[in-house]
């Protein structure tokens, strides 16, 4: 069973139509990243994925579970289980500033999960250090880089124990040299079979940890597939088209 | 009348100064946030109803809010006018007058709060009133503290209009000091003046420590 299934999502802003009919398939441990245009649809692809925003049209369906249906979001209380399935990381991290990090990474699991605290607690200490953060955990989040941050959102959504995460831009807030330390700590989730759905920018990052890319254009997906063919040898125009701006 | 006897019944007004000012910060600064919540309700009426309560008591002066709230209940209810409720009129005037700046600060300090916020806890998985309360609130009270400052300075030389209903806190007690016979003349203003401008001194040391307090985060 794929981890999530959206099915004919669609989308409209006012007159204007974001999302024409997207539908795709994330298998569990599967890596895909979207890329395309800015102005695409992107963020909004991911916002509906994420139920941050009301659909107009489609299915999102977790683990087998309808979070909407035919552009109806489910009830409450399914919701709730549902939004355990994934997590999300935003591209300007979203760090909750008059928390440390150890209590923006414990907070949830404890508060809204239910978790042990003790336990939550020597996981998140786990995840940080994990993340190269260990030294950060009493550290408040505006003490922190750009990379460090994000590297703290990441063990944020990790410890909720997501089936899945997903990642808008992760790295475009960072300045240039910050944002190494971050697709290495998404490449090793990918090694550890993290299921992950990833907007970038970064071709060469996508082609690398991704083993499904979905090429997006004007709200619709113009081209999916192999990595190694939608970005090596693409065979719409479109999809080639940006992919030779990129490189310019 | 000697300066001690006029420094003696200034300061016994200025308690009654004292009870109004903490008295009103007591009530609306709470209140305010309720007020807040009525502006932002789902149900129409109310969010109306409170929209007119703070365009009423930011647009009509504050004294003639005073004067309404104390001959309200003789003049509209012919209710009798008890002896106390000279004091407790001018705390209910002060109150609901300062609920409704702190509610409209309130608002812009909860609004200057990035929508990332609240997504993220969304996506976290926070309910509604969690949000609110861990997330949003507390970051906005840090937000809110230099023009709450700002209004608890206003509030400190507020206090004296509660003379207009004849409240004897330190400024009725100073023009009652002043026209008696032999009385120590301008100085009692100034004596006056100087515990207000003392007081005001301590109340905005205090903000800035708190202030302080919260600079651990930006
Ligand atoms: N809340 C909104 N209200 C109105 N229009 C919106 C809203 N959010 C997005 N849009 C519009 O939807 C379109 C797609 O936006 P989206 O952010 O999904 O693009 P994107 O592919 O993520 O672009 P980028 O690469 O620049 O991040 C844009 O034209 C944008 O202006
Ligand atoms: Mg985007």
């Amino acid at each position: 069973m794929n981890v999530l299934e959206l099915r004919n999502i669609r989308k409209s802003f006012g007159e204007l139509e974001v999302l024409k009919g997207i539908s795709l398939s994330v298998p569990k441990g599967g890596v895909t990243a979207v890329i395309g245009p800015s102005g695409s649809g992107k963020s909004t692809l991911l916002r509906c994925a994420t139920l941050l925003e009301d659909l107009d049209g489609g299915d999102v369906i977790y683990e087998g579970k309808y979070a909407v249906r035919d552009g109806v979001t489910a009830d409450k209380a399914s919701l709730r289980q549902i939004r355990r399935c994934f997590g999300l990381v935003f591209q300007n991290f979203n760090l909750f500033p008059h928390y440390t990090l150890l209590k923006n990474v414990m907070d949830a699991p404890v508060h809204v999960q239910g978790r042990n605290a003790a336990e939550v607690r020597d996981e998140a200490l786990e995840l940080l250090k994990k993340m190269g953060l260990q030294e950060k955990a009493d550290a408040y989040p505006c003490q922190l880089s750009g990379g460090q941050q994000q590297r703290a959102a990441i063990a944020r959504a990790l410890c909720l124990k997501p089936d899945m995460l997903f990642f808008d831009e992760p790295t475009s807030a960072l300045d240039p040299e910050l944002t190494g330390e971050v697709l290495k700590v998404i490449r090793q989730l990918a090694e550890e079979k993290m299921t992950m759905v990833i907007v970038t920018h970064e071709m060469p990052f996508a082609r690398m940890v991704a083993d499904h890319i979905v090429f997006m254009d004007g709200g619709v997906i113009v081209e999916e597939g192999d990595p190694e063919q939608v970005i090596g040898d693409p065979r719409q125009d479109r999809t080639k088209a940006f992919l030779r701006r990129l490189e310019r | 009348m000697t300066f001690q006897t006029m420094v003696l019944q200034l300061s016994r007004g200025f308690l009654t100064t004292l009870s109004i000012f903490f008295l009103t910060l007591l009530g609306s600064l709470p209140l305010g946030l309720l007020v807040y919540f009525g502006r932002k309700s789902r149900f129409a009426p109310l969010r109306w109803l409170i929209k007119v309560y703070i365009s009423i008591m930011r647009g009509t002066p504050l004294m003639l809010q005073i004067m309404v709230v104390y001959f309200g209940p003789n003049l509209l209810l012919g209710l009798s006018i008890p002896q106390n409720w000279r004091f407790w009129a001018a705390i209910t005037a002060f109150i609901i007058n300062y609920a409704a700046y702190f509610a409209e600060i309130y608002r812009g300090g909860i609004e200057s709060i990035p929508l990332g916020q609240y997504e993220a806890a969304a996506v976290l998985g926070y309910s509604k009133s969690q949000t609110f309360f861990k997330i949003i609130l507390p970051q906005m009270v840090k937000r809110v503290i230099p023009p709450v400052t700002n209004e608890i300075i206003t509030l400190v030389k507020d206090t004296s209009l509660a003379s207009a209903i004849a409240v004897v806190e330190i400024f009725t007690r100073a023009r009652q000091i002043v026209v008696a016979p032999n009385s120590p003349g301008m100085l009692t203003f100034a004596v006056a003046a100087v515990f207000y401008y003392v007081f005001n001194y301590l109340v905005a040391f205090t903000m800035e420590r708190v202030e302080k307090a919260f600079a651990y985060y930006r």
